[in-house]
């Protein structure tokens, strides 16, 4: 009976304690995102009113509520520099999945065929620079795409261009630096379910006189959904949201959603309106986190 | 038999290039003597040698160094708990809201996930700094811890923790000898995920910081906004050296206590 009690309470601690940290640093501060986001920009210290001040009791909670507005919501709604934001970050993100689904899939497939020691290593080769800082990644490419860098160099070199072309600052160069980014996320899953394929199922398909083209689509790419589903998750909702790559690849003209976040706060300082901002990208992107959540959580499930 | 087509091997090769052509042009420019980044002026570890005497810079990188330290190793603590109560458990009172929150910070734009903590420090007016950067490093890189250390924990055979309270050991004393040994491996490759997660981030670092807290990927961030330079592509290399070495080793490790406690299994049985 001791022993039954001792282990209960072990066991409400163990989920407690990450559930309440959980709670105040990931849910708690999303309702004060979504609290700033009703509120309107002052000059005062934090910048916005009202304030919630739970000392001044239920007439103060009664005028703190009254104070609240939609301005924010309208304001976005109203000026086509955030929408025309939102779309270009929904489209470039809608893109660069549509190209990594089309270079990682036949790595992917191609490491799955190889010899199990092959695929170990090149498991770490394809996760090696996952671990490199992506800062550093996106400048390593700066220098390539630089005026005077390599790509214009070796473009030139060949003959194939005679001016060099202007890399850097474009929206190619912001699509050359996803792909390259998150290339590792897309390859991962789609190997760890290719990787489980019984290879009798092709060959029966062959046998039976199957083309090889039709093979691919009847057999293998349906029993790859599941990770082509998770690759894809993967790759489009942080996409969406990148602030690095564009601010460092892109150009100035028409930032992504990130980089609008970014200047609202830090350079116009208005942190209400930041805050509306993240508020409809979340709901933006809430459809497809929960299809990512419940992927998880099936795939958790199953095993 | 499976056969590797040339066009598998194609598509290998092509990918491997593609993924590691820019850091190997990243590593070898900066042995560039010329102060043009573009113009091949000979080999010299010139930029190497500069870097010492730029004291900021040395000091962000102790700071960020720090900052990795701490924030993997409370995430690697509340993960691994995450972890327990999410597998083990079952179905206790609170458990999909409690999974929502594990899984949701990992594909969360970071610049949401910042945001949103800035405010809650402002919100409860602490001073920004060191800590409150570590509290957002740890958040994010639990979840990562999480889901690492579940995987293992649901590959795991239950009878030899069983076999250990038949001969009356207690709980804890199972957990500590019999289940954290063998999930070990996971929790380290955990705490180098976490750690590299702090060491690596930018955007939430940026919005949770204050004075005297700016770490190295802030510091690189200003400098290289302004365009390329020798100096930052030896910053760079060192970073990437470090990186390559440590998750080598690690890999190695793994293999090596993967296979240790394959055999241990065996011998149980």
């Amino acid at each position: 009976m001791k022993r039954h009690h001792g282990r209960s309470f072990w066991q409400s601690l163990v989920v407690r304690i990450p559930y309440l940290w959980l709670l105040a640093f990931f849910l708690v501060p999303f309702l004060i995102v979504l609290k700033i986001s009703l509120s309107q920009t002052a000059i005062a210290q934090p910048p916005y009113v009202p304030v919630l001040d739970l000392a001044a009791g239920w007439p103060g909670l009664k005028a703190f509520f009254a104070a609240l507005s939609f301005d924010n919501y309208v304001l976005i709604g109203s000026d086509p520099l955030y929408l025309l934001s939102y779309v270009k970050s929904v489209e470039i993100a809608a893109f660069s999945t549509l190209i990594l689904i089309f270079i990682g899939y036949p790595i992917a497939y191609a490491m799955a065929r190889l010899p199990r020691r092959w695929q170990a290593v090149l498991v770490v080769l394809v996760v090696l620079p996952f671990w490199t800082s992506l800062l550093i990644r996106i400048y390593a490419w700066m220098n390539i795409l630089q005026h005077d860098g390599l790509l214009n160099q070796a473009l030139m070199a060949l003959s194939i261009v005679k001016e060099p072309q202007a890399w850097l600052a474009t929206d190619t160069a912001i699509y050359i630096g996803v792909v390259y980014s998150y290339l590792p996320f897309m390859v991962l899953p789609l190997y760890a379910t290719l990787e489980k394929h019984d290879e009798s199922l092709r060959e029966a398909a062959a046998d039976l006189g199957c083309p090889r083209w039709k093979i691919f689509w009847l057999v293998t790419l349906p029993l790859s959904s599941s990770g082509l589903l998770a690759g894809v998750l993967l790759c489009f909702i942080p996409i969406v949201g990148e602030f690095v790559i564009p601010d460092l690849l892109g150009g100035s003209q028409s930032p992504m959603i990130g980089q609008t976040i970014w200047t609202e706060f830090f350079s116009n300082k208005d942190w209400p309106a930041a805050s509306a901002v993240a508020v409809v990208l979340v709901c933006l992107l809430v459809t497809p986190i929960l299809v990512y959540q419940n992927q998880a959580m099936r795939t958790l499930e199953r095993e | 038999m499976r056969k590797v087509s040339a066009f598998n091997l194609f598509a290998i090769l092509l990918g491997a290039a593609f993924l590691y052509l820019p850091i190997v042009v990243l590593v070898i420019y900066s042995f560039n003597a010329s102060r043009l980044v573009t113009v091949w002026g000979g080999w010299s570890t010139h930029w190497y040698a500069a870097l010492i005497d730029d004291a900021p810079l040395v000091e962000s990188a102790f700071i960020s160094l720090r900052l990795a330290l701490v924030s993997a190793t409370v995430a690697t603590l509340l993960g691994t708990l995450a972890a327990l109560a999410l597998v083990r458990f079952g179905r206790f009172r609170g458990r999909l809201p409690f999974a929502a929150m594990v899984y949701a910070p990992l594909v969360m734009p970071e610049v949401i996930t910042g945001l949103s903590l800035l405010l809650l420090f402002v919100a409860v007016a602490v001073d920004r700094g060191f800590w409150t950067v570590a509290i957002a490093h740890t958040t994010l890189a639990m979840c990562f811890v999480t889901v690492i250390v579940q995987a293992r924990l649901i590959d795991f055979d239950m009878s030899l923790e069983e076999a250990a309270m038949d001969l009356g050991a207690s709980p804890l004393r199972t957990f500590l000898a019999v289940t954290l040994p063998l999930i070990l491996p996971a929790i380290a490759a955990g705490w180098m995920l976490a750690f590299a997660l702090s060491l690596d981030d930018l955007v939430i670092a940026s919005f949770t910081t204050g004075p005297g807290a700016t770490t190295l990927p802030i510091r690189i961030y200003s400098e290289v906004r302004l365009g390329v330079k020798p100096e930052i592509n030896a910053v760079c290399s060192i970073m990437v050296g470090v990186v390559g070495i440590a998750v080598i080793a690690a890999s190695l490790l793994a293999k090596l206590s993967g296979t240790r406690g394959a055999s241990a299994r065996v011998r149980v049985r």
